[in-house]
């Protein structure tokens, strides 16, 4: 458990990364079509919202450092193993540099996690390029899995453009096998939305106990760009932190960023989000909720900083504690570099007040009824801005999600 | 057979460290709609959440039969599931929970207090009765898919909690103040639903639902038919009973402090017409 007499900045343990290790690459598997992979191994992508037979428009699987498949069944939006993309998109006869993105949103020296999967030549992930004007109808799926590898090492790479006019939706699951002892899940995403595109991420996570995770996320949002993240969390972990920097260089560029998560055991997590309006007129909102039960602690951040002219931003972080050991602390910040801003946060921590539940049980619920009633709706979140598809997809999920991880 | 309804005995209720009830007794039957008046901080919202048994309101002494059962140790959701119905004065917000669920929800306890079968009650049928309901009461559809009591007026607060009344149906209704804060146009709209909550337009035989209501204007009691009696509570007692329209007079005419005195309802000269109120 962690000491919560500890101030924040004094939590988050050092973690030495030359404890884990990387599997045998040699022995991988590669599944040449969604038929191939093992039942077990689609009942671990379930959870996580990744539907494998289903009538998605590509599906991406990584299990360790490994791509094991990659299937694309759209034109016009490419979905292939980073390597491989580097390889094509050399920027000879014209084509794509692919080098032009590589950690250009995410700063390779920015810690030693994005330094490994800088230096680390196993570093592999996926690359899905949105060509100009093109629309995923149905979500795109990706799936990071962590085999039963006791001190695995997961250094995933991510690269993700959505040309002018695009439109992507994709779904990302993100699991370790149950047999999975004192993994590390490292992430670097990178997100280049472009004039007037659009991009909607969701994200779940189910780690376990013991697993440590490091994602990190950057994203440059174009004239006009729009992009819907959703984050959700309901598992244990051991130790996760992660802190997407969005920066709205564009115009009228648009970031809505939504955080769920379920905290419970000994779980600890550090989760935020950073916002930089650059563009004039960019705005952007950072939600999250956090449930937190048993011995979990939970710090949840949200920075704005207001560069731009006439740009808008607005944090909300609300957490229910609903045990009497959890601990949340929620800090946002808003910064205003400009005067011509309008900056705006609320945070609330605290337990489910007796007047709510006895109001509910004033209409004949139980205690332990209106207590869920009013958690589920606490995580009833606003799918709204995502498109139909990716929404209904995201509802599911949740609701999948927190049935297992709830009962 | 026992016609009681609620029969309240020398009830003593504190709240944190302050006596807020002393030595309380009331008795409402079958088919009987009361009045409580009073001044603020009399108690009368206290009696209310006494009643429902919330944990704040500790009962010191005496005890609350419902239906001939003391009900003074069970919990709030058992003593509503005997049927017991509220509205309140300022209920809080619940984020998240839209207002359609929680009809639902009220739905699926009636039908499991009253144990009626559900057989015919599928989703859309369900659906167009809500609407119905809401519709009544002036509210759009949307409305329902709004979060329970955020970011709506007081009026509208009112007719959200007599909409949850509606479904729940029960036999003995407690409106805290259902008219405070609220339109003319509005009053009407919500004493029309209370009348028909409380059988008021039935032959007195056949009425089999009993009514408290506390309120301040008394106004909306014009709309209410026969009301079989009122109270006038002052720190924490009743201190008169009697003839509604008599005690109403007496408290629209001369205000709360001279019922102390008693001198309106004991003067015999006083001309109780001279103030309109038509009951």
């Amino acid at each position: 458990m962690i000491n919560k007499d500890k101030i924040v900045e004094d939590i988050d343990e050092d973690i030495d990364l030359n404890e884990y290790k990387v599997e045998d690459l040699k022995t991988s598997k590669f599944y040449n079509s969604e038929q191939d992979i093992p039942e077990d191994l689609k009942d671990s992508m379930k959870k996580v919202g990744i539907e494998v037979d289903s009538d998605k428009s590509g599906i991406f699987l990584q299990s360790g450092n490994n791509p094991d498949l990659c299937v694309s069944k759209v034109q016009g939006i490419e979905l292939m193993p980073l390597k491989e993309a580097l390889k094509k998109y050399d920027g000879s006869n014209g084509k794509l540099n692919l080098q032009d993105y590589f950690w250009k949103a995410v700063a390779s020296n920015k810690d030693k996690f994005t330094a490994e999967a800088a230096i680390n030549e196993i570093t592999d992930g996926y690359f899905i390029h949105a060509l100009a004007g093109q629309k995923t109808i149905f979500p795109l799926q990706s799936c990071l899995f962590i085999p039963p590898f006791p001190g695995l090492k997961q250094v995933v790479h991510n690269i993700i453009i959505a040309e002018p006019g695009s439109q992507l939706d994709i779904i990302t699951g993100c699991t370790a096998h149950t047999g999975a002892k004192s993994a590390i899940h490292l992430g670097v995403s990178e997100f280049y939305v472009k004039k007037d595109a659009k991009v909607s991420f969701t994200m779940v996570h189910n780690w376990n106990e013991t697993t440590k995770v490091r994602p990190r996320t950057g994203i440059i949002l174009e004239e006009n760009a729009k992009f819907s993240n959703f984050y959700i969390v309901m598992s244990a972990v051991k130790n996760l932190q992660t802190n997407p920097i969005i920066k709205l260089i564009g115009k009228n560029s648009s970031y809505y960023g939504q955080t769920l998560i379920y905290a419970k055991g000994d779980s600890y997590f550090d989760t935020g989000a950073t916002a930089h309006l650059i563009g004039e007129g960019c705005k952007a909102e950072i939600i999250s909720r956090v449930l937190a039960v048993d011995d979990s602690y939970v710090i949840a951040r949200g920075k704005i900083i207001g560069d731009g002219k006439n740009v808008t931003g607005h944090i909300d972080c609300s957490a229910l504690l609903l045990s009497p050991t959890a601990r949340v602390d929620s800090i946002p910040a808003i910064n205003a570099l400009n005067p011509e801003v309008i900056l705006t946060h609320e945070a609330s921590v605290g337990k489910i007040s007796d007047e709510n539940i006895e109001y509910l049980m004033s209409r004949g619920l139980t205690e332990d009824e209106a207590i869920n009633l009013i958690v589920s709706g606490f995580l009833d979140v606003d799918t709204s801005p995502l498109p139909p598809s990716l929404a209904k997809e995201t509802e599911k999920i949740i609701d999948l999600v927190s049935k297992s991880e709830m009962g | 057979m026992n016609d009681n309804m609620l029969r309240i005995e020398n009830l003593t209720v504190r709240v944190d460290n302050h006596q807020i009830l002393k030595d309380f007794s009331l008795n409402i039957n079958k088919g009987e709609v009361h009045v409580l008046l009073g001044p603020n901080g009399a108690g009368k919202t206290t009696l209310i959440k006494a009643i429902l048994g919330f944990k704040k309101y500790v009962v010191e002494s005496g005890k609350i039969c419902f239906k001939g059962e003391d009900i003074t140790n069970l919990s709030i959701s058992e003593r509503v599931s005997k049927g017991i119905g509220v509205l309140f004065q300022r209920p809080p917000e619940i984020n998240g929970v839209k207002l359609s669920k929680l009809l639902t929800v009220c739905n699926q306890k009636r039908s499991a207090f009253t144990k009626e079968t559900t057989e015919n009650a599928c989703d859309s049928d369900l659906d167009e009765y809500m609407n119905n309901l809401a519709q009544r009461l002036k509210f759009s559809e949307d409305y329902l898919e709004r979060d329970v009591n955020i970011g709506i007026s007081g009026g509208e607060i009112k007719r959200s909690e007599i909409l949850q009344m509606m479904v729940m149906q029960p036999d003995l209704l407690l409106f805290d103040e259902p008219d405070s804060g609220v339109d003319v146009e509005n009053v009407e709209i919500i004493a029309s639903v209370m009348r028909e909550l409380l059988d008021r337009d039935k032959v007195p035989s056949k009425q089999e639902k009993s009514g408290l209501i506390i309120t301040h204007l008394g106004y909306i009691l014009k709309f209410l038919g026969h009301i079989t009696r009122a109270h006038i509570v002052m720190n924490g007692k009743i201190l008169c009973s009697g003839n509604p329209k008599q005690i109403i007079n007496a408290v629209m005419k001369n205000g709360f402090e001279k019922c102390k005195e008693c001198i309106s309802c004991i003067d015999p000269t006083e001309k109780f017409e001279e103030v309109d109120f038509t009951l």
